[in-house]
């Protein structure tokens, strides 16, 4: 069993790698692009200081329309996308386009109905005080969604984390390839607890970092 | 100061229209405290936040210091509002932010340095008398305390105008008024025009110089203070005035009297107890009193009485005439056990 273990060991290493490319870059594209779509859908809505039912509207049904596609069918549908941008569909760089893809409005309903749960006094009584739709976004929006952004970015990851194994599986590699290739054609049931394991292990130590940093921006 | 011309405010959804404010005119002046009472879903709030275009008028004027609110950019409205502090029951404070961020904001929306942001937000908490809170969270502070802070946020940028709505409707009567005894401070010290609205009349006797009374958008009535109490014309003001000024007389004690009860009111100058005693010297007549109460509004006093006068009927008729020269009011409620105008009790 040791023995196994090590000769494992490499390729569970190169596939854990593999896994936190694609799960780091989704995750910092849905930071970037995620976060100001999510803040944009809140912004515009009916009643708020930006108010506009076109763009509230239309980025509403574009965010809809990709959370509506199932994530597998997602990745096979951007193959073209993924081989324009980067000239290959193979590896964990290329998986995390369709990755990032679905991450992206993931994230921006997460800051969207975090961002829904602040008393709207608080931005009347900043708009009453004359500040500028980007200081309201900046200065009180932002601050009273931290610790919700942060936990929405940890539900994410673990999303990302289990899109990953299906990336994985049609070219993307990762631990989720790792599992199928040894588990699922090899039947080689060590291979894939191994793996199931190092998921868990990935998915609890992600959640404990998100939960902790999540509480200690949280004041008040 | 503030200057609204028929302005309206009408709601409209699908299939119907709320009208939450019907063509008001209005004049604040500069340096008063104004108050606007009325129930619920009167349209004060309404009002008050078209007069900072929080919510902007379907259609009319209105102009703060001279400027038409209306006309503004966006931009110029920001800047507008600056000068325009609000606040509100439920205080609205930025729970993320400490005490003294809370207060910094305002002066951040004004484009104020950061060195003197902070001096500022120091000064305008030692002004509410917060000073030594000012890096704790909303979340630690009392609801009174809350208000500090938000008045403080309110005053940031040297306002010229405060508008609060219900700001201490969610407050303890103790708690009132030590905010009221705030913005009254603020008010004398800083000479800042206030329009504050309530559905308590009591924060209206305790600080405001002139008030209107609402009722479904409209502007019922309109006054000093003083003359809405001693002289309301409308049933609404009427039935705002006895939430104070009451005169509930127990039906038992009125069942019991057997005399002619009258009910009069006296205001400024005119002493009520030697009014009585007149009255009783000049005319055959007893009188027995069933209620007596001073209230004093913006230091003025207004006096109630409601007595049982015995005698002969041509007598106290003689005796009613002639108080209706010497007093404000006077309103016979029963006559030798009679009920006259029962309408005229409170309750
Ligand atoms: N955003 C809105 N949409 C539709 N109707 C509204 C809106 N805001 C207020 N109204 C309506 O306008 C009327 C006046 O409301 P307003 O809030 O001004 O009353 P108010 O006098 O402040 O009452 P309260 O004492 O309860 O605060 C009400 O009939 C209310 O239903
Ligand atoms: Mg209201």
């Amino acid at each position: 069993m040791m023995d196994s273990l090590i000769t494992l060991l490499p390729e569970l290493n190169k596939s854990f790698i593999e896994t936190l490319i694609m799960v780091g870059i989704g995750l910092v594209v849905a930071l970037i692009a995620g976060l100001p779509l999510g803040i944009l859908l809140f912004v515009t809505d009916r009643d708020l200081f930006l108010e506009n039912k076109t763009v509230k509207s239309t980025v509403g049904v574009i965010v809809n329309l990709i959370r509506s596609v199932p994530f597998i069918i997602l990745l096979v549908f951007l193959f073209p996308f993924t081989n324009f941008l980067l000239g290959t569909t193979t590896g964990p760089v290329a998986a995390s386009v369709a990755l990032s893809v679905a991450a992206i409005p993931f994230y921006a309903r997460i800051v969207e109905s975090s961002a829904r749960d602040i008393d709207r006094g608080v931005i009347e009584a900043a708009i009453a005080c004359g500040a500028s739709p980007w200081l309201i976004i900046k200065d009180i929006i932002f601050p009273e969604i931290k610790s919700g952004l942060i936990s929405g970015l940890t539900i994410t990851a673990i999303s990302l984390i289990g899109y990953s194994a299906m990336a994985g599986a049609i070219g993307g590699g990762g631990i989720g390839d790792l599992a199928i290739r040894y588990g699922y054609y090899r039947y080689d049931n060590f291979v894939m607890f191994t793996t199931v394991i190092l998921l868990i292990v990935m998915v609890q130590v992600v959640q404990y970092i998100g939960d902790f940093a999540a509480k200690s921006v949280k004041r008040s | 100061m503030i200057s609204i011309e028929q302005l309206s405010k009408v709601y409209a959804s699908k299939d119907h229209e709320v009208v939450g404010v019907d063509h008001v005119s209005l004049e604040v002046n500069k340096g008063e405290i104004f108050g606007i009472v009325g129930y619920s879903g009167a349209g004060k709030s309404t009002l008050l936040r078209c007069m900072n275009i929080l919510e902007r008028p379907t259609s009319g004027k209105v102009s703060i210091d001279g400027i038409d609110l209306l006309s503004l950019s966006a931009k110029e409205l920001r800047t507008a509002r600056q000068s325009i502090g609000m606040i509100f029951q439920g205080f609205h404070l930025a729970m993320a932010k400490t005490v003294q961020e809370n207060v910094a904001f305002a002066l951040k929306a004004a484009k104020v340095g950061r060195q003197e942001r902070r001096k500022r937000a120091i000064e305008l908490l030692d002004l509410v008398g917060l000073s030594d809170k000012a890096d704790q969270y909303p979340a630690q502070l009392s609801g009174g305390q809350k208000q500090r802070v938000s008045i403080a946020r309110a005053l940031a940028n040297n306002p010229k105008v405060l508008l609060c709505d219900e700001a201490t409707s969610a407050l303890d009567p103790n708690t009132t008024k030590s905010i009221l005894q705030l913005l009254k401070k603020i008010n004398r010290e800083l000479g800042l025009t206030i329009v504050l609205i309530t559905h308590e009349m009591e924060v209206v006797k305790e600080i405001c110089d002139r008030c209107a009374v609402m009722e479904e958008g409209r502007i019922v009535e309109e006054g000093h203070t003083y003359d809405i109490f001693a002289s309301p014309q409308s049933d609404l003001t009427k039935r705002f005035i006895q939430t104070v000024i009451d005169f509930n007389i127990p039906d038992q004690l009125l069942q019991e009297a057997n005399g002619t009860v009258v009910h009069m009111k006296f205001t400024g100058g005119s002493a009520g107890e030697s009014i009585v005693s007149d009255l009783l010297q000049n005319f055959k007549i007893r009188g027995n009193i069933l209620h007596g109460k001073i209230d004093y509004i913006q230091d003025k006093p207004l006096g109630t009485f409601v007595m049982e006068l015995t005698g002969e009927v041509q007598e106290i008729e003689k005796a009613i005439e002639s108080l209706r020269t010497t007093v404000e009011e006077v309103e016979v409620l029963q006559h030798d056990g009679f009920a006259d105008h029962p309408i005229a009790r409170a309750e």
